[in-house]
């Protein structure tokens, strides 16, 4: 068994801080040592932390486009193929493709379809639904929806090593936990 | 004319306050305390005898909904006082005053986010759900009128047998499409609020049942910067899509009447009067409901006086519009010089159910006129009466225009005077049994307030200070 690679015990080390703006320094120090799979947990939104994390922006608006664009054209093909091709009624000669009239209806469905893409499309890429997470196992892990706020070094990292990252973490004056996988 | 909250300067974090302001949050509250104040209310708190007592009256009242609505499902609309000419009576007037109603929730939750306006934290999460429980009877209305409302599923297109599609030419299908679409987007705005405070349910209860629940709900929310980011942008692009969204269902309501060759209904200016009029009966459907609930569950220091008072100028402000909206109303009968146009107003003024007409006036212009002044604004006990009072005159508002419209067209000899019956008035009161039933519910079950809205209030006004 000795030719496999050493298990990887951990998940990563979480460091809690105290105060949001530390996070945001530790954030900032750690991208600069050169760590790169981590993350930030916060009770409320930082600004500035994402983009410390070096996390790309989020691609949200494009996919609300997207969701906003498919879901008016489907909306106006409907009515128009419902009105001129599936089902025409010529009432006193007035024209089959009455566009004004399908307005209001192609409006509700682009808004439909735009903020299906928003909401659903945010959850998709949380990664969300996610029942079990390894941070969960930290029981210290409940205040980052109170008052605490966290930085997790996962152990997946290529600098990552427990011994000199704990360290590191301690040395930004955090209480630092392990989480197990 | 009094400033309405819109104009203040949007863009800084915290608009320089005058001294004399009360503070959107009382100071003192750190990011723990107002975590635990506000779960403790679902997880700590027992249910209290208040809360009992008025949980089994709304509950009573909802029964009482449901069996008028079986009695009508088996004898069918007769059992309303609906009849020709007045074809849309109570359930309509009911239909617009519930969406009406619903309205505010979708303008504090979505456009007073957009304009950066800080004191939409504390009570836009109870304003979305009264937005839903209101839409929620506001749409039933317009089924049950349908006559054989078990076929209510003929409004919507899809692959039937008959081959036939529904007149998408007619504003009333317009309606079930922005009904529906503005249901399901409050629904997602609100659950989208939800999520992160579902976490903090999860990571603060006790009990199993509860926290498996929450964290179901939660669907395994952590809070990262990763989440936020994304979440922010989500919640930003929602609410800019529910701002036009609100403003496109109440015009269709609008459209609803102006289609139609009625006297009185048949104006370009329908629309947006609809619009304002539903902002105005939805602050003040907010305003009836908040007033209680803070001083309940005593959350007076995140519901201020500064909230109540923003919002009663924003009942001054559309109350405004609304009177501008009645006199251009007379103004256009007179000067189109069309003979039942002009006999419509007198018939308002003078006519059999000129009492609803007065009394519209006294509720919806004279009594908001008292919020003028800086002592009514800050007076609790008034400031609820006034509300009060604006509800009961939108929904004379709508009694108004539907029912005096139809009750004398263009015939005298199909004239008739209308009245309610029994199951109208039950239907009518059942509604609000059904929408207190909900927010009973809402209040014991989840935080009436957003949580981490307000940690992150608690972090901007520390970064002020």
């Amino acid at each position: 068994m000795a030719a496999l690679p050493k298990p990887e015990f951990l998940y990563g080390l979480l460091a809690e801080f105290e105060e949001p703006d530390s996070l945001v320094e530790a954030a900032q120090k750690a991208y600069a040592t050169g760590y790169r799979k981590m993350n930030g947990y916060t009770p409320f939104p930082i600004h500035g932390l994402s983009q410390a994390l070096g996390q790309q922006p989020s691609r949200i608006p494009l996919a609300t486009l997207i969701g906003g664009i498919v879901g008016g054209s489907a909306g106006y093909f409907m009515l128009y193929y419902a009105s001129v091709i599936s089902y025409p009624i010529n009432v006193g000669g007035r024209p089959l493709h009455s566009w004004p009239a399908f307005i209001p209806i192609t409006f509700e469905m682009t808004v439909l379809g735009a903020a299906f893409a928003a909401f659903f499309g945010m959850l998709a890429l949380n990664g969300l639904p996610h029942p079990y997470h390894p941070l969960f196992n930290v029981p210290a892990f409940s205040l980052a929806s109170r008052n605490r706020f966290f930085l997790c070094i996962q152990s997946g990292d290529s600098r990552f090593d427990v011994d000199q990252t704990r360290q590191f973490l301690e040395g930004l004056g955090a209480s630092v936990y392990e989480v197990p996988p | 004319m009094s400033r309405s909250p819109h104009d203040e300067p949007a863009p800084a974090a915290f608009p320089p306050r005058r001294t004399d302001e009360s503070p959107v949050i009382e100071p003192g509250h750190t990011y723990a305390s107002v975590t635990d104040q506000i779960s403790a209310i679902v997880l700590i708190r027992k249910t209290s005898r208040g809360w009992i007592f008025g949980f089994a009256v709304a509950f009573t009242l909802m029964m009482a909904f449901l069996f008028a609505t079986a009695w009508l499902f088996a004898k069918g609309v007769g059992i309303w006082g609906t009849t020709i000419p007045v074809g849309w009576a109570f359930p309509i007037v009911n239909f617009v005053w519930w969406i009406g109603i619903g309205h505010a929730g979708t303008l504090i939750s979505a456009v007073l986010l957009l304009l950066h306006q800080q004191w939409r934290t504390s009570i836009n999460r109870f304003a979305e759900a009264m937005t839903l429980f209101a839409v929620s009877c506001a749409g039933l209305f317009p089924l049950l009128h349908l006559g054989r409302p078990w076929l209510f599923y003929w409004l919507l297109p899809y692959p039937n047998t008959m081959d036939l599609w529904p007149n998408f030419r007619s504003p009333l299908i317009w309606d079930a499409f922005a009904v529906t679409t503005y249901f399901t987007v409050s629904i997602l705005f609100w659950y989208a609020g939800l999520i992160p405070d579902m976490a903090t349910l999860r990571d603060r209860a006790t009990g199993r049942v509860s926290r498996v629940v929450y964290g179901m709900m939660a669907m395994g929310w952590r809070g990262s910067a990763a989440h936020w980011s994304r979440y922010e942008t989500a919640y930003l692009l929602l609410g800019g899509l529910a701002t036009p969204l609100v403003a496109s269902v109440h015009s269709i309501v609008g459209m609803d009447f102006a289609a139609a060759i009625v006297p009185g209904w048949h104006t370009t200016f329908s629309p947006p009067f609809f619009v304002a009029g539903a902002i105005f009966s939805g602050f003040a459907m907010v305003m009836t409901l908040m007033i209680p609930l803070r001083s309940a569950y005593g959350l007076q220091d995140f519901v201020t006086m500064r909230h109540l008072e923003n919002m009663a100028k924003v009942i001054l402000a559309t109350g405004s519009m609304m009177a501008y909206g009645y006199i251009a109303e007379a103004f256009f009968s007179y000067y189109s010089g069309n003979q039942y146009e002009r006999y419509l107003t007198i018939n308002r003024a003078l006519g059999p159910y000129a009492w609803s007409y007065w009394l519209l006036i006294a509720c919806n212009i004279f009594a908001p006129q008292f919020l003028w002044f800086r002592a009514v604004r800050r007076n609790v006990p008034l400031l609820f009466l006034i509300s009060l009072i604006v509800n009961v005159g939108m929904w004379l508002e709508r009694f108004v225009i539907v029912v005096i419209s139809l009750h004398r067209d263009f015939l005298p000899s199909s004239w008739r005077m209308y009245y309610p019956t029994i199951w109208d008035i039950t239907h009518f009161v059942g509604s609000i049994g059904l929408f207190l039933t909900l927010l009973f519910l809402f209040i014991r079950l989840l935080p009436v307030i957003s949580i981490f809205e307000l940690r992150e209030l608690v972090h901007k006004s520390r970064e002020e200070a």
